[in-house]
């Protein structure tokens, strides 16, 4: 595998009990790119973040980290290969106060960002820090999930669905954030349904569709492809 | 002398102690029911049980290893934990995908085993343990007379309990288990070994009740159903204070154990009941107990 590869999936399922969700997703994330996933409801977007993280009950494939196989790793193990986790649902921890849910996640590597750095780009988080994690706004809430791997040293974050529900001005603000990110050289997995937000930050797309890839579209393709997205996300 | 609603001074604290007492006992041990059902979502059946384990433990060692009160006061515990730490990851880790019910036969199983296990070697009759002569006597304050040991048992018991508190509410390791608690996938999800906080977490809450057994020892006797009499009682706590609330476990401990021994001299006929009314308003006013969430 080429050195500029931070994460290569290929050929994984994914399975709930009995029913099988993802069929065969291959995918690549080049180190220093933010790449999307995009895709419908119900497509199979957030289960292929869970399946990276390790959390779906079973999973069969290839998910390489740095060349590191992660499948079979126990699910403690995976993060601590400098991957950040943002789940869909955000999951901050409502009997932690702000700043515990900021320090929760443990540092997994040297070089993560310094909790004032952290601050200075979320300077609401600040002024919050003893406020119950649950107390915050919808989109103090988004910021305090990403800010919270930022502090741990990985490399390759996966955002889930960051937009989803937020006031427009917040949607920009998140975006400033992610451009950011990217330009401190974090690699961004980014999944999102709000493709014209994904088009201003990402270097290219994934399509999903019923737990497959149907399509790779590089960012600057973007425009010639739009009518084949609008089919693919009916909007 | 003056008199309260007809009440000797002596016999209103002497009362009110038993209650601390007794109140100790049902904050140590449901505190520790609480610390496991949080993150394990079991019932531990067995914690009554392995109260008298420790209790027998700091016994045994004292008979036979000629180890004393206070060396056992650390070593019961550890010896109880560890044991803790065995069942959960040969047997309890097992049921986790299970219903909760399995979770509770099995740590009931385990009770009845144990309890039977110290019973067929030890009889049912008590044995006696000594208060350790830095402890022997008591005091004269006054209103009353304090036995030392009696008062060693509250301090001793308030102390571990605030420090549990303290460790779980207050500290980084504490943060770990109440967002393990809440969710622990995502915990998981960050670097965290959950199936290892979790036995440890079983480990240290059944320590609480080795710990227990052990202070104990030297004012209820050695006995193998010493638990099993005490547990009952304890449950009620736990739904009185609600499940899964380290403070609510603390303080609802204390409160019925004094409760009871108010009632034993105003009501005495209704002291060994006061707990279950108390339970059963409780449970009709708010299910989650007075300081629980609801789920
Ligand atoms: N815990 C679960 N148990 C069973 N099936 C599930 C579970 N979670 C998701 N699924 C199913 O797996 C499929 C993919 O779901 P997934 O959540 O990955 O989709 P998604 O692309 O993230 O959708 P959305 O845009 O709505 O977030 C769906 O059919 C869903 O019903
Ligand atoms: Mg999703």
């Amino acid at each position: 595998m080429p050195d500029d590869v931070m994460l290569e999936v290929a050929d994984l399922h994914a399975f709930y009990g009995e029913s099988h969700v993802l069929h065969g997703v291959s995918l690549t994330v080049p180190k220093g790119e933010v790449v999307t996933l995009l895709g419908r409801n119900g497509a199979g977007k957030t289960t292929t973040l869970r399946s990276i993280m390790g959390i779906v009950p079973r999973r069969d494939g290839s998910i390489r980290m740095e060349g590191t196989e992660t499948v079979g790793l126990a699910p403690h193990r995976i993060p601590r290969l400098g991957i950040g986790f943002v789940p869909e649902e955000r999951g901050i921890f409502s009997s932690l106060d702000v700043e515990e849910n900021l320090m929760l996640p443990p540092v997994v590597r040297p070089g993560g960002m310094a909790v004032e750095d952290i601050f200075r780009l979320f300077p609401n988080l600040k002024e919050r820090r003893r406020s119950q994690g649950t107390k915050l706004s919808g989109g103090e809430q988004q910021m305090l999930a990403i800010a919270r791997i930022l502090r741990t040293g990985a490399t390759l974050l996966l955002l889930d669905e960051p937009t989803e529900g937020l006031a427009p001005v917040i949607v920009q603000q998140i975006g400033r954030v992610i451009r950011e990110l990217k330009a401190k050289g974090f690699t961004i997995l980014l999944v999102e349904q709000n493709f014209r937000f994904a088009a201003t930050l990402a270097d290219r797309h994934y399509v999903m569709e019923d737990g497959r890839i149907v399509d790779m579209i590089p960012n600057e393709q973007l425009e010639a492809n739009m009518e084949r997205l609008h089919e693919y996300l009916g909007v | 002398m003056f008199e309260f609603l007809g009440v000797p001074p002596q016999a209103l604290f002497g009362q009110l102690l038993l209650g601390l007492i007794n109140g100790s006992f049902y904050a140590l041990l449901s505190l520790g029911l609480a610390v496991i059902f949080g993150m394990l979502n079991v019932i531990n059946f067995a914690h009554g049980a392995l109260y008298m384990v420790g209790a027998f433990t700091a016994w045994l060692m004292l008979q036979y290893l000629g180890i004393g009160y206070w060396p056992a006061l650390i070593l019961a515990p550890l010896v109880v934990g560890l044991f803790g730490i065995i069942l959960e990851k040969t047997m309890l880790s097992r049921l986790y995908k299970l219903d909760h019910l399995y979770g509770l036969l099995l740590t009931f199983g385990l009770a009845l085993i144990l309890e039977g296990m110290f019973r067929h070697w030890y009889g049912a009759s008590g044995q006696p343990y000594r208060i350790p002569d830095a402890l022997q006597g008591g005091r004269n304050l006054g209103f009353m007379f304090l036995p030392n040991y009696r008062g060693w048992v509250v301090v001793a018991s308030l102390v571990v309990c605030l420090g549990t508190w303290y460790a779980i509410e207050r500290t980084r390791l504490g943060a770990y288990l109440r967002a393990a608690t809440e969710n622990p996938v995502l915990v998981q999800a960050f670097g965290i070994n959950v199936p290892r906080m979790i036995t440890l977490t079983y480990g240290f809450g059944v320590a609480l009740a080795g710990f227990a057994g052990v202070l104990a020892a030297p004012i209820y006797q050695v006995n193998p159903l010493m638990g099993s009499n005490l547990i009952i009682v304890v449950f009620a706590v736990v739904v009185i204070g609600g499940m899964g609330s380290i403070m609510g476990a603390i303080v609802t401990g204390f409160a019925l154990g004094l409760l009871e021994g108010l009632t034993k001299v105003f009501y005495p006929e209704a002291s060994n009941i006061v707990v279950f009314v108390v339970m059963a308003v409780v449970l009709l006013i708010k299910p989650a107990g007075l300081f629980g969430r609801e789920r």
